[in-house]
């Protein structure tokens, strides 16, 4: 296999179950040009240069496209106008600084410490509840039956969304997911059933902006859409973007955690019986999770200028792929990298990216997969994979089981 | 080793002696040790001193250094060396004591400017303060919540700037008094002091640039009450700090046969002290503020920087050229770096701006108070500067390094270079 096609071998969902022999091949090369042109980084040192580098730049995703309606009205006033203020108002995720510093400060801002403390208890309200609603059962899909659910009830709550609307969210939250997979956006289809999601989702977020602004209550909605007098507050579209951001980039990727992390304890049966009679490893165990199977693989860049790295030039305008997972695989890094390994010290892994755009919600990331693991080895008992390697969902960037059925003893 | 050797005396119980003498015993040396310190405090952090600690968010005790490795070391606190008789190998105490060495670290760092008193002048009012120890600070911070009318700052560098952040947010009324056009001139030029500037005009800083101050006057009980200026003026004080930057004390070197005087200590690029030959002086090294060493990355100029980083790093690097042979002695290089924090903004900074002959903002702009502006001089990168956008800085180090050239980064988010021109310098201070 050439090595300029070792990427295309990745993206192929014949390989979802296990890309890691190809990082290893791509790691030969620490920055690989791909046929296609762009730029593969897989080392972690290669990978930690460029996401300091001010040259890399996230304005990469293509411009909104609404789909063709029949009503001329629409499709020649209405949807390009729309397209055009979305375009220019894109979530923080898609922005460069100095926009990018401007609104995820003020999104840090509501990730206050009493509010991430009372997810906690909702957290384990919730994981409670999902795992009541399996009893009696001797097989479960642990995605569809609980890490799904989980991440979007979450965050509805923490945004203050009302809980009869929780389950219209999971739609969208689905379908706006993709728009993050890099090697979807391209799909022409797909661009159309996100715009329409989005502007459902958006003519939504709108109303319920309003009626934070008419009532404000304790959540973070409220208080993105009534900011202090003095400090720094952003236009209706980017709130509504941001909002929107905090569903999707919540969504997937704490699914993939917990999935990953369940698959990989029941993969490892002493970790699983050690978690369960010391819930404190938590913490490092999830760590090294977030090393040994990110729910991101990867993202993309573009390059603004020249960037000499590892002895090739990257020309401007490339695109660069930062292939996270397979930094976080790197032997000049970590000892024994495929081996799981929650005692790991000195873990700087990339399970949440780094850089300008390092995981904003990493801290309720932590805690939901806590919360849940945790729950997960204290209460399924005797757990047994159905089938490994499950099935994976399509994607090869937020890369996560589709399914994961799992055999029970009972609930305890 | 047999206990009645003399073993590794380190001068210094700062940052650097602290930090150096850890090394030493990382680095595999068993035998004896003891650190040497003037003050009677056991090792302390400095940059607090000037932040938490004035804002009174933090208790002057509260800033002991962490020691990061098992000394088992003799500690000689609230004694300053006052003599080295190199022949002899012995250095000699304020009490009397004379200690031997094998070899010696000499990290004795530097003391705040004091305000200049002439004869007939007569004695300094009270109220009036300097800033650099532990003391100095607790001493200033009791004057400062006994809410002072009028805090003036006598000199716009790094500390007296950081002061200045610090009695705005007390809530005291502060001018600051500069002979420069703006703050900060001497480490990073006018067009960026400009800033500095315009966060004091906000902040409710009365600025005075181009102001002499020459003399205090002080009230019936002693007190100091008046700064008197050099074109006549006058400025109502009650509380004075003096932040006229560092002096080192190598009296004690002065009959060393050594190369000393109050800008350091010359060392060699091993960081071993140089003699008035100029060649090094057997067992004998230097890190931290007192060292003067030829720096690698501008052309081998002598620098005895004024560093956290450098302290720690240079402390790091004399003690493993102490445990290697002597053909073995290698060059200490690093890029210096700084920090400051002050009116909300955090500073950082790498490299030596002093000299550059262009400067530009590569990222950001001036009047977002966000940005970093690149230094050059001769078409070469020789430094950068950071306001609240550090995590692009090393980045930037790592060209200047390379000795890119100027401007290094072509391409950056958020860039325009729109604004850039001569740094504009004061002309250097005569000493």
């Amino acid at each position: 296999m050439p090595h300029d096609t070792l990427f295309a071998e990745v993206t192929d969902p014949a390989n979802r179950a296990n890309p890691y022999p190809l990082y290893a091949r791509l790691r030969e090369k620490p920055v690989s040009r791909q046929s296609d042109g762009s730029y593969v980084v897989s080392t972690h040192a290669a990978i930690r240069s460029l996401i300091f580098d001010p040259r890399l730049s996230s304005e990469d995703l293509p411009p909104s496209q609404r789909p063709p309606t029949g009503n001329p009205f629409k499709d020649w006033i209405v949807n390009p106008i729309k397209n055009r203020v979305v375009n220019a108002h894109r979530p923080l995720i898609f922005r460069d600084p100095p926009d990018h510093d401007t609104l995820r400060g003020i999104v840090i801002e509501q990730f206050t410490i009493p509010r991430v403390r009372g997810v906690h208890r909702e957290v384990e309200g919730i994981v409670g509840d999902l795992i009541d609603k399996v009893r009696g059962r001797s097989e479960i899909c642990l995605v569809e039956d609980f890490s799904y659910p989980l991440p979007v009830m979450v965050i509805c709550r923490l945004l203050g969304v009302p809980e009869e609307d929780e389950e219209q969210f999971q739609k969208w939250a689905t379908v706006l997911a993709t728009a993050l997979e890099p090697d979807s956006r391209g799909d022409e289809k797909q661009r159309h059933a996100t715009a329409t999601a989005f502007d459902a989702i958006s003519d939504y977020m709108r109303g319920l902006i309003r009626e934070k602004r008419k009532n404000p209550a304790d959540d973070m909605l409220s208080g993105l859409a009534n900011p202090e007098s003095g400090k720094p507050a952003m236009g209706d579209v980017d709130l509504i973007a941001s909002a929107i951001l905090l569903l999707v980039a919540g969504h997937e990727t704490t699914v993939n955690l917990i999935t990953n992390g369940m698959l990989t304890l029941i993969r490892h049966p002493q970790e699983l019986e050690r978690l369960r009679e010391d819930p404190e490893r938590a913490p490092r165990l999830i760590e090294e999770l977030l090393r040994y199977e990110p729910p991101v693989h990867f993202r993309t860049r573009k390059a603004l200028g020249d960037i000499d790295i590892a002895g090739i030039t990257i020309p401007a305008g490339a695109s660069i792929v930062l292939l996270f997972a397979a930094g976080n695989r790197d032997p000049a890094r970590f000892t024994d990298p495929d081996r799981f390994d929650p005692d790991r010290e000195d873990n700087q892994h990339f399970g949440f990216g780094g850089g300008l755009h390092y995981c904003l919600g990493a801290p309720l990331a932590r805690i939901e997969t806590e919360i849940a693991l945790n729950a997960l080895v204290r209460r399924l008992v005797a757990p047994r994979l159905l089938e490994d390697p499950p099935p994976y969902r399509p994607g090869a960037s937020l890369r996560g089981p589709e399914k994961l059925g799992i055999g029970i003893e009972r609930i305890a | 080793m047999s206990p009645d050797e003399p073993g590794i005396v380190v001068v210094g119980a700062s940052l650097a002696g602290l930090r150096g003498a850890e090394a030493l015993r990382r680095g595999g040396y068993a035998g004896p040790l003891t650190l040497v310190g003037d003050e009677p405090h056991a090792p302390y952090d400095r940059p607090p001193l000037s932040k938490h600690v004035l804002a009174g968010e933090l208790r002057p005790d509260a800033t002991a250094l962490p020691h990061l490795a098992d000394l088992d070391a003799t500690w000689r606190l609230g004694q300053p060396a006052v003599g080295l008789d190199r022949s002899a190998r012995v250095l000699r105490l304020a009490d009397g004591v004379e200690l031997r060495y094998e070899k010696l670290l000499i990290a004795t760092g530097a003391q705040a400017r004091p305000w200049p008193v002439t004869d007939g002048s007569g004695p300094l009012p009270s109220g009036i303060h300097t800033l650099r120890s532990r003391d100095d600070a607790a001493a200033l911070r009791i004057a400062l919540a006994a809410g002072p009318k009028r805090v003036l700052i006598v000199g716009g560098g790094l500390i007296g700037c950081e002061a200045a952040s610090c009695c705005r947010d007390l809530g005291l009324a502060v001018t600051l008094a500069d002979p420069n056009p703006t703050p900060l001139a001497r480490i990073l030029g006018s067009l960026i002091g400009s800033v500095i500037v315009s966060c004091m005009n906000t902040a409710g800083v009365d600025f005075r640039p181009g102001t002499h101050v020459e003399a205090f006057e002080a009230d019936a009980s002693g007190r100091v009450c008046r700064a008197r200026l050099k074109d006549g003026a006058a400025i109502e004080t009650d509380c004075v700090i003096v932040a006229l930057g560092a002096t080192r004390d190598t009296s004690w070197l002065a009959e060393a046969g050594l190369n000393a005087d109050a800008g350091g200590l010359t060392c060699d690029s091993a960081c071993r002290a140089l003699d008035s030959e100029g060649r090094p002086a057997p067992g004998l090294y230097a890190a931290g503020d007192v060292a003067r060493c030829p720096s690698p990355f501008y052309g081998g100029r002598l620098v005895a920087f004024e560093h956290w980083g450098n302290a720690v790093a240079q402390a790091g690097h004399a003690a493993r050229n102490m445990l290697a042979n002597d053909d073995d002695q290698r060059a200490y290089r690093h890029l210096p770096s700084f920090w400051s924090s002050q009116f909300g903004i955090n500073i950082k900074g790498v490299g030596l701006a002093d000299g550059a002959d262009a400067v530009a903002v590569v990222q950001g702009s001036r009047a977002s108070r966000r940005f970093l502006a690149v230094y050059g001089r001769e078409g070469r990168a020789i430094a950068a500067i950071s306001f609240d956008q550090a995590r692009w800085l090393p980045a930037y180090a790592e060209r200047i390094e390379a000795g890119a050239a100027f401007p290094p980064i072509l391409g950056a988010t958020d860039q325009s270079i729109k604004d850039f021109g001569a740094p504009d310098f004061p002309e250097p201070r005569s000493r």
